[in-house]
């Protein structure tokens, strides 16, 4: 404890260090998140050990509880605040020290939609998760899907909608891909409130993710899936 | 001079329990649901609605409607349900199917209220705004800014809203009070204001439609006579 009676994270050792991140994240305290990242760095901790074992757990345990109806929008989107600051410290140094790369995706959110709230949780947990991310915001035409898929390469699309009337744009995008012969080369997943697993095989996408954890363990699913079909040749 | 008077000597006010056709309805068309009713005199509706904080929540509308159809169907003639999709992506729709009852066309009461081509012609080039109706915009503050969170967490402002550029405030009955505060909500998210007076739309018409197709009484008008002129 500090002088004014406030926990001094400098006090704790590194295993209860890591716990009150977690917990930090869970209550949506942004400087405490940002503080424990420079101590945890500062005791010589690997940038991407502080991102898989502080910031991604306490993310992996926030997105329990919102999808168990213990947490709410407003407190999981303080959560990723706060995960997002702490991110952006380790962000450049995670680039230096060559952290460990699963895959690339380009998510964007379809036209005619403006909302990214899910949208953005899914790229942060992606990128936590060792992903390169390429966010192309919201309202995306299959025009600029196109555009960023031959710009980037990625492994994987992912669409995401948050309206009934325009979901069924994601299908737009998934015909032309397979206009043009693409559609085999890229994984396509999609997400947002109103789809539902049926929607996504109906317009003929790899995966239908709930929430932004499923997401990223249907990304890694189908990233070992490629690595071992590449294996065998 | 002595004139008939058209009005009704009594005011028509409705009572649940006595309709033979059930409405299941979103509480937030409550208020609307009622107003038409009694505005004309439609006596064979019975009316029961689910809560309107959903309209936050989708995924609890399907399983409770298919509760209520299957609680009543027995005992009404027919039922029908007041909800747009209301975010449930087609699970409200496959579920009414199954159960066989119909329901408003439409996404949202947004665009029922406005008629349904016009708000999808319009929502081309409008898919920025925010819209309100008459529920949303009385209830704003506890629906929408506490319902967000936003009365603890008004730093939330931008995640929630930083995309939109306006409300627009669809009216369905004209209320000075209600235009008021629907004004000052768009200037707590800190966006541009629009009114557009909608009425009833399709859920007017509606059921118009379903009270002719029912063939239902209306509640007779008493003749009084009085001064009207």
């Amino acid at each position: 404890m500090s002088d004014d009676g406030e926990l001094d994270l400098n006090s704790l050792n590194d295993e209860d260090l890591v716990l009150q991140v977690h917990d930090d994240l869970y209550d949506g305290l942004k400087e405490e998140v940002e503080t424990a990242v420079n101590i945890l760095l500062g005791r010589g901790w690997a940038p991407y050990r502080v991102l898989t074992e502080a910031l991604v757990e306490g993310m992996r345990i926030v997105g329990i509880d919102f999808r168990d109806g213990i947490l709410f929008v407003p407190e999981v989107l303080l959560a990723a605040n706060s995960m997002k600051a702490g991110m952006f410290i380790l962000r450049p140094l995670l680039i230096a020290t060559g952290a460990p790369r699963l895959g690339k995706m380009v998510i964007g959110t379809v036209k005619g939609d403006i909302h990214d709230i899910g949208k953005n949780l899914v790229g942060m947990m992606m990128e936590g998760a060792g992903f390169e991310v390429i966010d192309l915001g919201i309202n995306n035409s299959v025009e600029k899907y196109l555009a960023a898929i031959e710009e980037h390469q990625p492994d994987i699309l992912g669409m995401s909608a948050l309206l009934t009337t325009t979901m069924p744009y994601m299908k737009v995008v998934i015909d032309t891909l397979k206009e043009k012969g693409m559609r085999d080369d890229y994984v396509v997943m999609v997400g947002g409130a109103p789809l539902n697993e049926e929607f996504a095989k109906a317009i003929g996408a790899d995966a239908y993710c709930r929430d932004a954890a499923v997401a990223v363990e249907t990304a890694k699913a189908f990233m070992a899936r490629k690595h071992n079909q590449l294996a065998k040749g | 001079m002595t004139t008939v008077d058209l009005k009704p000597s009594e005011e028509f006010q409705f009572a649940t329990g006595n309709g033979d056709v059930l409405l299941i309805a979103c509480g937030a068309l409550a208020r609307e649901i009622v107003d038409l009713i009694e505005r004309n005199r439609w006596t064979a509706f019975d009316v029961q609605c689910l809560p309107a904080k959903w309209h936050n929540t989708p995924h609890f509308i399907v399983p409770a409607v298919r509760e209520k159809i299957r609680a009543n169907r027995d005992k009404y003639k027919s039922i029908f349900v007041l909800y747009g999709d209301c975010g449930t992506g087609g699970l409200l729709d496959k579920m009414l199917d199954e159960e066989g009852v119909e329901r408003i066309d439409g996404p949202h009461c947004y665009a029922f209220f406005s008629g349904n081509p016009e708000f999808a012609a319009k929502s081309e080039d409008e898919f920025t705004a925010f819209y309100l109706t008459d529920y949303l915009a009385r209830h704003f503050d506890r629906l929408i800014w506490a319902g967000l969170g936003l009365d603890r967490h008004p730093e939330l402002l931008s995640s929630y809203f930083g995309n939109y550029t306006k409300i627009v405030y669809l009216a369905q009955v004209h209320d000075e009070q209600i235009i008021e505060n629907a004004r000052k909500s768009a200037e707590k998210l800190g966006l541009a204001f629009e009114y557009r007076f909608t009425g009833y739309g399709e859920l007017e018409t509606d059921l118009e439609a379903l009270s002719q197709t029912d063939k239902m009484l209306t509640a007779p008008l008493t003749v009084s006579s009085g001064n009207v002129l």
